[in-house]
């Protein structure tokens, strides 16, 4: 092994509580070397990103053991025994770090192009015009316009905005990238557009990087060596051909199940009847201003089936999302609802069957109250539909949860003392309660790790049978996709580009399904079958 | 930019239209009559039918309205017994008591309220977002608490106490400060500030909690943001980070608040203005509605509701400078 630029030896995150989020983590790593940390949320990844550069410092976290920086084979500095001074002088420009939300990572009241250059200058002392050469440089390394250095960064997409931090760090040149869920929030296409970008740095700099994330997808693609967290322990470790191909632990090979696969089996399921048609649309247009969210969508959704619909971000999968269930009024065309004009629903009309369409939304963090308790929200839907003996709406609340995998005690708590997946669970109760005939779930499970997204996947699938759903699954993760659906739609720039059936999304016939199939990170291209 | 500086000219001109039009209601509802009053006592009946006809109570409330309207934007002659004066636009009117045109009062006063406004703000200003820092870099420590205690026990205390203490403590028991006597800048700027020291501080030590609170709790927001983070994980010195870049994400309230009760002032302190016995908009508007003087009542209420109206307008302007994001 070559010499290590960063050694890390027992490192230990213990929050208040004590809760100890990292127990004895170690590893070595030489230039040019990736690492990737896979694990599930809560089992101390991130937490150990935040360590490497110091970043529970000043907060009431404790941090054990070593994080040791090396120059010409020497351990020079101890990160976690460093004074603030001496940390200060390595962070950004020894070890720098990208972080999982692009879109709140950067200052909101400066220009890009300045952020840049004054985390430069704050190292490296240049004068101004030095400096703004510098930020030109990167800028243009990562693929942004230079001139766009003058924009905010509300201006750019999160993609772009990734792009933003990785030239930020890029620009002092550090020994080590720690990059924690650099595409978690990004949808497939840009993912592997950063992915790329990423391997590219890392071959020209020869910077280490750290890469963090709960999709061993993602990690596969690029790790020398991974390293399985959970719970906080390394439970695995190993060259990354050889941990995700014969993966030792059980609990390693779970999350590789976990991980939704475009060749995985498609579950055996009768096709709904194509004559029997709950929804239909014709000529479906949004406008918002100038902006034309969808543009003439003609699609039919046939009772009992599970409809997919993929795109990326901002191809307009959401606003369709909401005009079926009529919590956005098309400016154009109709949408028609067991054979009724939905904008012919009106005041009373519309209050007596609003309750047959229902939604679950991405994120179960926001879409509950959380100054409710989470047996009040999901009894919510039937008060508001006139619902007045208390009992029997708790009862009908308790034993929705039950259903879907949470219990009467979970009804006595407020949604943050919930786990994600136990939210969406809820969420997905509150949905339920009206009995409705349509579900849409908008990307319900990509704010989820992977296991307890093929948790909630397969809960879905349940309760479709069930409760006779019909339900519109949006997602810009493919494999998800495929894996519920019985015929998927797929969305660029507002219109649906193909409508096929889920054995047929892997062989498609439009040329944007097949490039956002090719972005997929894809796992038996490091051995695994 | 300029659609919304427009969509702003056009609903303050509402705004102050229905203002006027609900003052005069309010007057002409009360009990008294201002012609009575403006004839004196031994008035005769043609008299006052004379004087009714020169102030122009006379005639039906809204042909009253509509003259005061086309008076304050052609201007109006207004007869004084053996001559005429002219007032011209924009003329908010004529008062009879004092004989003036009320524009030329209001301008007479109006420098008063804005030497006090601007000077307090700026002490208050400087005290709040000197103490929110002071108090939001270690929140929850004893200098957090004390800066609370002390800001809060001067923020609930009472103008006019506040003033009464001011004075007490500086003029008579350390006479370190003649009582003051407004100076306009124009004639004396040292004796014009002296003179104002005190007024300043009355209104500061009292608004300053507001801006305390509002700087601190900003800065502790924006210090548990993603991209305070990201200056941390840049090698960012603690100091800077809070100093410019928490600061500034605590800015655009402050700021926005402040120009609103910039406004406020301005449009008439009436307790500081009564205390310090300053010739101020809120001490002549007291005078005029004790004296049913409708005239200067009504232009003062005009006066003030439109420079509210200019200071929520400034205050949205400069937090779309403040804020990138915001785009009007």
């Amino acid at each position: 092994m070559t010499h290590p630029v960063l050694q890390v030896e027992d490192l230990r995150v213990i929050h208040p509580g004590p809760v100890t989020a990292l127990d004895g983590l170690s590893f070595e790593l030489a230039a040019g070397q990736v690492l990737g940390l896979v694990g599930e949320s809560g089992s101390g990844k991130s937490a150990a990103a935040l360590a490497l550069l110091g970043l529970h410092r000043g907060t009431r976290t404790q941090v054990e053991g070593g994080v040791l920086l090396h120059r010409d084979d020497r351990p020079v500095l101890d990160l976690n025994r460093a004074s603030d001074a001496e940390l200060r002088t390595v962070r950004g420009r020894e070890l720098a770090m990208v972080f999982q939300e692009p879109l709140t990572s950067l200052d909101p009241y400066r220009r890009i192009g300045t952020q840049i250059a004054t985390a430069y200058r704050l190292h490296t002392g240049a004068s101004r015009a030095d400096a703004r050469l510098r930020t030109a440089e990167v800028l243009d390394r990562v693929g942004i316009d230079p001139k766009r250095a003058r924009d905010y960064p509300h201006q750019f997409s999160g993609g772009m905005r990734q792009r933003v931090l990785i030239a930020m760090a890029l620009a002092l040149r550090p020994r080590v990238l720690v990059a924690d869920e650099p595409t978690t929030a990004l949808d497939v296409t840009v993912q592997a557009q950063i992915l790329r970008l990423l391997d590219e740095l890392r071959e020209e700099t020869g910077m280490a990087l750290v890469l963090v994330s709960h999709d061993v997808g993602v990690v596969g693609g690029l790790a020398d060596e991974v390293v399985v967290l959970r719970q906080g322990r390394a439970v695995e470790r190993g060259a990354t051909a050889r941990l995700l191909g014969r993966p030792e632990h059980p609990y390693t090979r779970a999350l590789l199940q976990a991980v939704p696969r475009l060749d995985a089996p498609l579950p055996e399921r009768d096709a709904p009847r194509a004559d029997d048609v709950l929804v239909e649309t014709e000529g479906l247009g949004v406008d918002f201003g100038s902006v034309r969210a969808l543009r003439g969508v003609d699609l039919t959704v046939r009772r009992g089936e599970t409809l997919g619909v993929v795109g990326e971000s901002g191809s307009g999968k959401s606003t369709l999302g909401r005009t079926l269930v009529r919590l956005q009024d098309p400016t154009g065309g109709s949408v028609r609802f067991e054979g009724q004009d939905l904008a012919s629903w009106r005041g009373r009309e519309l209050r007596r069957r609003r309750h047959e369409l229902q939604m679950v939304f991405q994120d179960p963090t926001s879409s509950l109250n959380p100054r409710r308790l989470i047996g009040d929200s999901v009894a919510e839907p039937l008060r508001v539909h006139g619902g007045r003996d208390e009992a029997k709406l708790r009862a009908e609340a308790v034993g929705l949860l039950e259903r879907v995998g949470l219990d009467a005690a979970h009804a006595d708590r407020y949604p943050h003392q919930l786990s994600g997946g136990q939210r969406q669970r809820a969420a997905i109760a509150r949905a339920l309660i009206l009995r409705p005939k349509l579900v849409v779930c908008d990307e319900p499970v990509s704010a989820l790790d992977v296991t307890t997204q093929a948790q909630v996947v397969s809960l879905l699938r349940e309760l479709r049978e069930e409760f006779e759903l019909t339900l519109v699954f949006i997602a810009h993760d493919l494999a998800v996709v495929r894996s519920v659906s019985d015929r998927v739609a797929v969305m660029r720039e507002g219109e649906v580009v193909e409508t096929l059936s889920a054995a047929e999304l892997t062989s498609p016939r439009h040329e944007y399904t097949r490039a956002l199939l090719d972005a997929v990170p894809r796992l038996d291209a490091v051995g695994v079958n | 930019m300029i659609r919304f500086l427009l969509r702003r000219l056009l609903g303050a001109a509402a705004v102050l239209l229905a203002l006027a039009a609900l003052t005069y209601l309010l007057f002409y509802a009360m009990p008294g009559d201002p012609a009575q009053l403006a004839c004196g006592k031994g008035c005769t009946a043609p008299q006052l039918a004379q004087v009714r006809h020169a102030l122009g109570t006379d005639q039906p409330l809204v042909q009253q309205f509509w003259t005061f309207l086309t008076t304050l934007v052609a201007g109006h002659g207004f007869s004084t017994g053996p001559s005429t004066v002219w007032c011209s636009a924009p003329c908010l009117g004529y008062s009879y008591q004092s004989n003036e045109a009320v524009t030329q009062m209001l301008l007479d006063r109006l420098p008063v309220d804005v030497s006090l406004a601007l000077g307090a703000a700026a002490l208050w200003l400087l005290l709040g977002i000197g103490t929110g820092l002071y108090a939001a870099l270690k929140p929850g420590r004893w200098r957090d608490r004390i800066t609370n205690t002390v800001i809060l026990t001067l923020g609930s205390t009472p103008v006019f106490v506040m003033a009464l203490l001011l004075l007490m403590g500086a003029c008579v028991w350390l006479q370190i400060l003649p009582f003051p006597n407004y100076v306009p800048i124009t004639e004396d700027p040292a004796q014009w500030a002296q003179n104002l020291l005190l007024p300043w501080l009355a209104i500061a030590l009292v608004s300053a909690a507001g801006y305390t609170r509002l700087t601190r709790a900003g800065v502790l927001e924006t210090l548990n943001q993603d991209h305070i983070r990201t200056l941390r994980a840049y090698g960012y010195p603690e100091r800077r980070i809070v100093l410019r870049h928490a600061v500034r994400g605590a800015l655009p309230t402050v700021v926005t608040v402040a120009a609103m009760d910039i406004g406020m002032v301005l449009a008439g302190a009436v307790f500081t203005e009564t205390m310090f016995g300053l010739p101020g908009l809120g001490k002549l508007a007291v005078e005029s509605a004790s004296t049913v003087d409708l005239p200067v009542v009504c232009g003062i209420t005009l006066l003030a509701g439109a420079l509210i109206v200019v200071a929520n307008t400034v205050a949205d302007l400069l937090h779309a400078a403040l804020d990138p994001r915001v785009r009007i």
